[in-house]
This record gives C-alpha cells, structure tokens and sequence, in this order.
C-alpha cells in the first residue's frame, strides 16, 4: 500500500514540473498575464520539494522497516544493517540515487526560485523551465524506467519484479532478508561521499540555468555571472569535496593504499569538476575584462553537459568499472537527453553570438587575461585527455572492430605535463599584470621565488633524491608556493604602509576584503600541498611482504614490524566476523606503539572488507594489510606492507583545499561592496597590484 | 599581427596535446578481450597487453599466503552489453557461465593481497599479458559481484512450477 503511495506521489511531483515548465514558458511572452503565469509556475515549482521529500520519506520509511517486497529495498538492505546505513542505502543503488538527483534539484530550485527577483525578474521564467526541464527528465527516469517502488510478484512459482501486479494470478512476494549493501559501502565515508558528489553534480544546474536565462532574453552582460557567481563556488565545493572524499576512502578501505585509479566513474566526476574550474577562472576576466564572454557560456553548457554525462556514465553500465550500476535501459536516453540539451544551447549560443563580443580585446600574451586563458586552455587540455580515454573504448571499436582501452598508464603519461604547466602557471599568473605585462616586469616579480624554489630543488637533489620528474615536480611546487606566499607578503606589506597597520591586521584586513582572490590563493597553496603528496606516493611508495610467525620481524624502509599475536572472533549481532592482528612498530629501533589490521568478514554477503593497519606522519604513512593466516594454530600471518612518504601532504592539502573555497565562498558582510569594472580606457596603465 | 600570436601560440597547444595523447594512446592501449576472443587468437595474442574479461569459477580459486600468488580459472563470458541484457542479466549470464562445462575457461595468475570481492560467480576484468603456457598473468584485478533475482526464491517456491 505504501509503495504505491509513494509511487503516486512520484507521479504527481513528476506532472506538476511539467505544469511548472509548461506555464513558465508561456509566462516568459509578454502578456497581461505573463506575472500571473510566471507566479503559478514559480509556485509549482516550489510544490516539487514537499512532494518529492513526501515520496522519499516512504522509500526511507520502506527502507528502514525492512519491507523486502519493494525490489530496491531488497537490493540494497539486509536486517542485519544499523538504521542509518539503511537510510544512506536510498543512494547506494540506482533506483533510489535518481530519486536522489530529483530531489536535491528540487531543493535547489525552491531555494532559487525564493530569492529576491526584483532586478532579475526576466530572468525567472527561464531558470524555471530550465530547471524544470532537468528535473521532468530525472522524475521521468524513475517513473517509467527505474522505479524505486517496484515490488516482487510471485506468477506460477517465479519470482519478477514490477510496480502492478503482472497477472490476475498474481501474488505479493517478500524474500526472508534483503542482500544488504555490499560491505565495501557500508564505509562512514559512504554516508557522505556519494551525496556530495550529486550536491555538486545538481547544484551546476543552476549556473547553467541563469546562463540559458541570459542567452533566450538577451541579456548577455555580466548580470548572470554575479548571480551564479556564489552558487558555482559551492557547486564547486561540493564537487571537490566529494572526489576527495572518494579518494579518502578508498585509501582507508579499499585496501591498495591508493586515492586514484583513473577509473572510468571517478574521471566521469573529475571532468565536470575540470570545466568547472576553468569557468571559476575565465569569469573573472569577464568580470574585470568584458572578455571571453562566448568561452564562458561554453563552458557552463559543458559543465551542465557533462554533469548529466557523469551520471549516465555511472548509471548505464556502458563502462566497465568498479563503481558502475548493473546494465540500464535508460542508458540511450541519457545520450538523447545530453546531446538534445548540448545542441539547443549550443544553437542558443550561436543565435546571441554578436552581442557577446567582447568589450576589449586581448593584447599582450603575458598580460593576466592571456595567462588565464592559457590557464583555461590546460584545463580544457586535460579534459580532452580524460574524454578521450573514457571514449577510446566506443570509438576503437566503431572503427576497427576491435575494443581497445586505455588504462591509467595513458592518463599518468597524458595529463603530467599539462599539470605541470598548470602548477608552472599558478605560480606566475597572480604576477602578471591586467592589460599588459612583459617578459622583464613579470621576471622582475618572479626570480626570488625562482631562486628560493632552486635552493629547495637543490638540497633535495643532494639529500633526498636523483630522479628527475620528482625534481621538476618539487622546483614547481616549490615556485608556485614561494611565489603565492610572496603575493600575500606584497599585499600585506602595501596595505601596511598605506593604512598604517601592523602586519597581521594588515594580512587578515587585505584577505577579508578580497575572500575571492585571498581564498583563490589558499587554494593554490593546497594544490601545491597536494602535488607534494601525490608526488611522494607515485614516485618513492615502498612495499614488501611477507609471512611472519608470532615474535618474527620485517623490515621496510626505517621500520621494522614485529609480529604479535592474531585474534580472530564473531559478533553475531553485526553478522561479522573480526580477525585482527597486534604488530609492535619500531623506527630505527625506537618503539612507536602498535599497529592493527584487520580483516572483518561480512556473513550475509560472504564477504571479506580489508581494514589496513596506518601510521601516519608528515614524512610518510606505514600501511599494513593484514593478508592471510594459518586458521588452526594463530601462528602465522601474512602481511602486505606499504609505506608512502609524504601522502599526508595530500590529506593537508584537500582540508586546505575546502578551507579555501568556503573562504572565497562565505557571504560578504557587505554584498554592495561590488567594484565595478574598471573602464576599459584606463587598462593600460593598470598594475597587478591595483587590482 | 597581434592576433597572429594568439593563433599560433594556440595551435602549438593544440599540437602538443595531440602528441600527448596519440603518443600515450599507443603507449598504453589494452585490447578488450573475452576468453573466447582470446582462445581464437592464439599465440599471436602472447605478448600484448590485454584486458581480459570473465567469471570467476569458485572452486579453483587458490591463494599462497607465501608468495600472495593467487590463481583461478575465468569462463567465457559475453562482451556484448545487449546480449547479456537478452540473457537475462550480467548476474544470469554469469551464473550460467560457471555451470556450463562446455565453456572456455582460461587460468589467472595475480600476485598481491585477494581482492575482498573475489568469489564464485564474481565478474572479474583483468589487465595483464598471456603467456605461452596459456597462463594470464594478470597485474590488475577488477571484480563485479552483481546479484540474481532468483536467489530471493525459497526453494518451495523454485520448485513449485
């Protein structure tokens, strides 16, 4: 009874976004009563939200009561599962994750739609239908292709899943226990990492949406850019939020002790994380500039296309991959729906293409606006790297027959050296001027933060290491975070001398006034905090192994491990079987303490989770895995034994990272304080540090 | 003149990334395989790098905790995303798989820790050359353990039509 309630309800938030649309277009023409329409939809609109939440609640409902009629249900709970992994269940498979999808965007949407429209009033009817649009596509999705709802139907002994009963004969039919949610979910880091990704993934639409708004009623200024300005900050924040928690976890569970692997759904997430960081950068050459205003729309169509991309990919099971769902029949009309969009805002782009024209040109190739378009130009570089290794699949066959892929060999090799020039990029852009910049002033800015990042290069040549990647990659960190700590110490200091302030009122004064550019470059420290770990666990990762008998040590690097004891036991309430050994470390000699792998078996799937024993510093982490041991006599175990040096770095550099964009993102105290443009007349003269 | 720089400045980018990825792309490409495709090619297919796809047999997977050297047997499966949805289901197809003795099956050697998502029936997709013994040496382990419906039946009810 109440799967069918909330499959109505489904039905019915599913027809009121069609309502909602269809009015708002109406709406949009200038009629008497255009306000009234553009108000019913606006309403309709907000009606979403109650009832989808309304229909999520009864699939939660379903969910934590254990009502294994319901297929997905079935799927994805087993009894055995604590409450709240069955409430992060309703996205831990396909059916319940689309209905995910629809709701956040409803969620955004109504908070959207309830904000102050007066200088903006044209603009609602078309994010409404934008916004409509996305979501009829998504509720549609559930309502006829992938209902969550869908219950199991016993018709002459078989067993088949479906909404209504398939024949007269036919019975209701509830399985004793569900399969549960694989083990390998059933993680902390499940609750969270998966949502902010979808966070990050809906909340895209609403830029994309403002965007489309500006292009149908041709006003292409940089209104849209302001509005969304914020919003994409967040979108953004949840997007990198979600791929460093994926990393995360799969360090802490996956048990290989990587953060990456290049896997097809991990660059389906990465990609529009890459447009989207590229538009972060080339709006504010919009915004000081009036440049590159058709580049802009391209990429919030590209960030919007391959949003709806990313989520096909994990959905349809075109890829292999670890994530990926079982095979889908909504596959096609993913496609239909992605090329239909991209081609409708492409012609919208093409329609309004003259009076997007830029209202300056570019002039010099060192000058700040060049660098960032370069900058943009990288990042669109390593999209076309990773698009072309997700594809490379479909199209190797298409024209040879044969199906060829790329593994992460082909991304390592591809995309290392447009890092690089990013990294490179990074650490001379914010020295460049606006306007004009030449070879001697941008030297004259750069060389101490050259010749410092040289010195650092060079005590690690002669005290750390020979290998000349790493040594580039370090000369390159080391550069982009002198020079980003000297942009902060140039700022301070000039507003130190001008305002008369000590030197941290100075610091904190400057940053708070300037969230956007100060957080930008505490981003850009993380980054450089990231490459740091990145390059220490790709390039100098150490292991070993071996089969150890109690009191037996090993040796890696400067640890030694000892062998302790092993116990092994059952938690029947978990349904869990935990075997766990105690290894003493000791570094040099010195004891540091005890270490813990562990391997959890899980009854009711039959299945092992790998939990890694970790020490870690700031110099590298000891990673243990607890491999295999002799079952009768708890003598003897085998252990893999990474260490990874530095990848700490890389966890400091992700916290910083999310510092950084809240930082930016955090709602001025003063929103009227928007500088406007300067005049373009003027730009000649300006200096960097005028900006 | 001053756009001049933009454009060719532009078109070295271009160029560059082009380089990058032909010369990765042929630096790294795996042909997708299934046992089958495998079997039919022979000792031509020894030497290049692979990505060999499927289902695991339960019984012959065998693991030396000395060496972490894992074995096991894979049967043919289906490449064909359309094929298997005709048959049912990745889950089905896999199933069937591993109970038809008539089927190609080709032995696995992995060195590492055992993925905690090897088992029976399990899809494995794997990245690694054949040798001339016949023997995958796989150097990366991926597995999908989809579920059947099927499974939900009781025996009463399975055994009922």
């Amino acid at each position: 009874m109440l799967a069918q309630f909330g499959y109505g309800v489904l039905v019915v938030s599913f027809m009121v976004a069609i309502y909602s649309g269809i009015t708002a277009v109406y709406g949009a023409a200038p009629s008497a009563k255009s306000a009234a329409l553009v108000e019913s939809a606006r309403r309709a609109m907000l009606l979403t939200f109650p009832l989808i939440s309304l229909s999520a609640a009864v699939l939660i409902y379903l969910l934590i009561n254990n009502h294994f009629e319901v297929a997905f249900v079935y799927e994805v709970t087993s009894r055995s599962m604590p409450t709240y992994l069955k409430i992060t269940a309703w996205w831990g498979g396909q059916a319940g994750s689309l209905v995910f999808w629809s709701w956040l965007l409803a969620v955004f949407t109504s908070a959207v739609t309830l904000r102050k429209w007066d200088r903006d009033i044209e603009f609602l009817p078309w994010v409404i239908v934008v916004s409509a649009v996305t979501l009829i596509f998504f509720l549609g999705m559930s309502v006829f292709f992938e209902n969550p709802f869908a219950r199991f139907w016993l018709v002459d002994g078989n067993v088949q899943p479906g909404m209504f009963a398939p024949a007269a004969n036919a019975t209701l039919f509830t399985p004793q226990d569900g399969q549960g949610l694989n083990p390998l979910l059933r993680h902390p880091g499940m609750v969270i990492h998966p949502p902010l990704l979808y966070l990050g993934f809906v909340s895209f639409v609403i830029p994309y949406a403002f965007a489309m708004a500006a292009l149908i009623t041709g006003r292409t200024d940089d209104r849209w850019i302001r509005i969304t300005r914020r919003w994409s900050l967040w979108a953004w924040l949840f997007l990198s939020f979600g791929l460093v928690l994926g990393g995360r976890w799969a360090y802490d569970v996956l048990g290989w002790g990587g953060y990456w692997g290049w896997d097809p759904v991990e660059i389906a997430a990465f990609m529009p994380w890459l447009t989207g960081t590229a538009f972060l950068h080339s709006v504010m050459i919009q915004e000081k500039r009036g440049l590159l205003k058709h580049w802009n729309m391209i990429l919030v169509i590209l960030t919007y296309a391959l949003v709806i991309f990313g989520t096909f990919l994990t959905r349809s099971g075109v890829l292999s991959s670890v994530h990926a769902f079982a095979n889908s029949p909504i596959g096609p009309f993913f496609m239909g729906y992605v090329t239909l969009t991209l081609v409708v805002s492409v012609a919208l782009v093409i329609w309004r293409w003259p009076i997007l024209r830029s209202e300056t040109e570019m002039k010099s190739m060192l000058s700040r606006e060049a660098l960032f378009l370069l900058n943009n130009l990288l990042f669109m570089s390593i999209l076309v790297v990773c698009f072309w290794g997700v594809i490379f699949p479909l199209i190797s066959e298409l024209f040879t027959g044969q199906k060829v892929t790329v593994g992460p060999p082909f991304y390592e090799r591809a995309t290392a050296p447009l890092f690089s020039a990013l990294l490179f990029l990074m650490a001379i852009a914010p020295f460049s001027a606006w306007g004009h910049s030449t070879m001697q002033t941008l030297g004259r800015a750069i060389w101490k933060s050259a010749a410092a990042a040289l010195v650092v290069t060079v005590t690690l040549f002669l005290t750390y290491t020979q290998n000349i990647g790493a040594l580039v990659g370090f000369f390159l960190v080391a550069l982009a975070l002198f020079a980003t700590f000297h942009e902060f110490w140039r700022g301070a200091r000039a507003r130190q001398k001008a305002q008369n302030e000590n030197f941290f009122t100075a610091l904190s004064r400057l940053m708070g006034r300037n969230r956007r550019r100060y957080g930008g470059y505490i981003i850009h420290i993380s980054i450089a905090f990231m490459a740091i770990g990145i390059l220490g666990i790709e390039i100098f990762q150490k292991e070993t192994q071996g089969t150890l008998t109690q009191g037996e040590q090993l040796n890696i690097a400067d640890y030694t491990i000892e062998y302790r004891e092993l116990a092994s036991w059952d938690s029947p309430g978990e349904g869990v079987n935990y075997t766990r050994a105690i290894l003493d470390v000791y570094e040099n000699g010195i004891y540091l303490g005890q270490l813990n792998p562990r391997i959890d078996y899980y009854f009711d799937s039959q299945q092992n989770m790998t939990i890694p024993g970790l020490r870690s510093t700031l110099r590298d982490d000891l990673y243990i895995l607890l491999v295999d041991w002799q079952p009768v006599s708890n003598m003897g175990a085998t252990f893999k034994i990474y260490v990874n040096p530095l990848v700490n770095w890389l966890w400091i550099g992700n916290l910083l990272f999310l510092f950084g964009i809240i930082f930016a993102a955090w709602p001025d105290q003063d929103p009227a304080e928007e500088p406007a443009r300067r005049s373009v007349a003027r730009s000649n003269k300006q200096t960097s540090a005028a900006d | 003149m001053k756009m001049n720089k933009f454009f060719i400045g532009g078109a070295l980018i271009l160029a560059a990334v082009v380089y990058l990825i032909v010369s990765s792309t042929q630096a790294s490409a795996e042909y997708f395989m299934t046992v089958n495709e495998l079997k039919e090619e022979g000792a031509s297919a020894v030497g290049k790098s692979l990505r060999l796809s499927g289902a695991v047999i339960g019984d012959t997977i065998q693991y030396d905790a000395e060496t972490l050297s894992l074995t096991f047997e894979v049967a043919h499966v289906t490449g064909d995303n359309n094929e298997i949805e005709a048959q049912g289901g990745l889950a089905e197809v896999l199933y069937q798989a591993v109970n038809d003795p008539s089927r190609e099956r080709v032995s696995v050697v992995y060195v590492g820790p055992k993925p905690d998502l090897l088992r029976g029936e399990a899809q494995a997709i794997m990245t690694g050359k054949i040798g001339e013994d016949g023997i995958f040496q796989a150097d990366e382990l991926l597995l999908k353990c989809p579920t059947r419906y099927e499974e939900a039946v009781p025996e009463q009810a399975a055994n009922s039509n």
